[in-house]
């Protein structure tokens, strides 16, 4: 659904600058791509609370450039993405930054569920329920690319604490509904999410809701 | 000199004359190795080359096949990619590996698993215990950054352009190259998310085996640790040797350890069975 107007008061996109040039809600377990230029400001909402947001980004220029979440955490020496975090490609650029965010921190070393990995993390009962990598494809479809461009991403509102002893593992997220996470874009970028469907774990306080995306230029 | 190449003769007795020089780092054909372990014949030995410092080697490996990586001087870095020979979109995946096995640290009994719910190869045996799943490798920018240069024509190779040309090789792309893993150069995880690099350098001689659970084809570049925090380029050669092996019974002991790793055994038997 695309917004129409602006509801006079939101204050889900205060602090926001420029002109609002796209505003939409993407509803819970679907995908979303949208092409983002370099300079506009990407805001996702996290409408109802801990709804994880899985995202990959592509240079619009060349698609075979696009995130890696080890380029990133290898540049920043850190694996958890706060404000300031430069998202960067797999030629080590700067595609997008995290210019603000209203949690902590955000998860890249989970990757997405997919209908595979499920199988291996709760059971072959969990084969036929919807999952991220789903999406990925779904939405990369469109625009000609397929599973060789699907990689490790990007887990907005997700909380994946890696313990003393390496153990790790998606947990109860710090995120609320309300919050937000605004990205500006380096360059110009595909944005492609799959709004998690996942509900056997944590990550959406097993409760797939909507999230809001809002691009300001 | 140049006189005496003056005509093809000349030049092929010249490039004749090379024949049987011996380097550090080169393949051995047919493979030989005097020190396999107990139970393995040097009639079963499939590949045995060293890989240059910087240099980069691939193969494929059919399922069952053991692949030992020795790191000679105790400064190589293995940064790995890994696909199902007969259907290369399904590769490594990093988050999977991590997030499918609870934790973040590779060792003996840790598998490598692919984006498709199944494993591709398991780490047998682990004279290292410094590895790591998180930082990935060098790029050309990284290396020019650290280094003034990183070229593959150049003296101070990056690990991804490595990995692309290793990749190419079997006809895969730029978007095939993903996350990789780097085995012997490893990571530990502070509290607050701080990445420190450990580096060594580490005892010469350190020893790792893995086994192929699917066909696959490995990729291995040896390249810097992208956070080597040493500011000359350093690495030091590292020796690979494959020999084939059985196929990982229904008891073994990595399959069965735990039931995530179970059910990624039972998705390669599955895709096996036909």
């Amino acid at each position: 659904m695309i917004v129409e107007a602006q509801i006079p008061g939101d204050a889900q996109i205060s602090g926001l600058s420029g002109t609002i040039v796209h505003d939409e809600i993407v509803p819970a377990r679907a995908p979303w791509l949208h092409h983002v230029a370099a300079g506009q400001t990407l805001r996702i909402v996290d409408l109802e609370g801990n709804q994880a947001v899985d995202f990959l980004l592509y240079s619009a220029a060349d698609d075979s450039e696009r995130y890696s979440m080890q380029d990133t955490v290898a540049a920043q020496r850190n694996l958890f993405l706060r404000a300031g975090t430069v998202l960067r490609s797999n030629e080590g650029r700067a595609m997008m930054t995290i210019v603000a965010t209203a949690v902590d921190y955000h998860d890249t070393i989970g990757g997405a569920c997919s209908c595979e990995s499920n199988t291996l993390r709760y059971g072959h009962h969990t084969k036929s329920q919807h999952a991220c990598v789903e999406n990925f494809l779904e939405a990369n479809l469109s625009e000609g690319r397929g599973k060789r461009d699907i990689v490790p991403n990007i887990n907005f509102f997700m909380n994946v604490p890696v313990e003393a002893d390496g153990a790790l593992g998606i947990v109860d997220g710090i995120s609320a509904a309300g919050l937000t996470v605004d990205l500006r874009a380096e360059m110009d970028v595909i944005v492609v999410v799959s709004n998690c469907p996942q509900i056997n774990n944590p990550c959406n306080a097993f409760n797939p809701t909507p999230v809001r995306m809002i691009v300001a230029a | 000199m140049t006189a005496a190449l003056a005509d093809p003769m000349a030049a092929r007795d010249h490039a004749r004359a090379m024949a049987g020089t011996v380097v550090e780092a080169m393949p051995l054909l047919p493979p030989v190795a005097d020190d396999l372990p107990e139970g393995v014949s040097g009639e079963d030995l499939l590949w045995e080359e060293t890989i240059a410092a910087g240099g980069y080697a691939t193969r494929r490996l059919a399922r069952g096949s053991r692949l030992r990586l020795v790191d000679l001087a105790g400064d190589a870095c293995a940064s790995v990619l890994i696909f199902n020979a007969e259907l290369p979109t399904e590769r490594l995946n990093v988050a999977d590996t991590v997030k499918i096995q609870w934790n973040a640290y590779l060792g003996a009994g840790k598998l490598l698993l692919s984006d498709m719910g199944r494993v591709l190869m398991s780490i047998l045996v682990d004279g290292a215990g410094t590895h790591d799943a998180f930082c990935g490798t060098s790029n050309a920018a990284t290396n020019q950054a650290k280094y003034g240069e990183g070229r593959n024509s150049g003296s101070f190779p990056n690990g991804r352009d490595r990995l692309l040309l290793g990749s190419a090789k079997h006809g895969l792309q730029r978007r095939d190259v993903h996350p990789c893993v780097n085995l012997f150069k490893g990571t530990r995880i502070e509290a607050d998310g701080t990445i420190t690099p450990l580096i060594g350098p580490y005892d010469a001689g350190r020893t790792m085996i893995l086994r192929a659970e699917m066909d696959v084809i490995v990729v291995i570049a040896n390249c810097p640790h992208v956070l080597d925090p040493r500011d000359e380029w350093t690495v030091t050669p590292l020796r690979v040797s494959a020999w084939r092996g059985a196929i990982t019974p229904p008891d073994d002991p990595v399959r069965t350890a735990t039931p995530e790793g179970l059910r990624a055994f039972l998705n390669v038997e599955d895709y096996f069975r036909r």
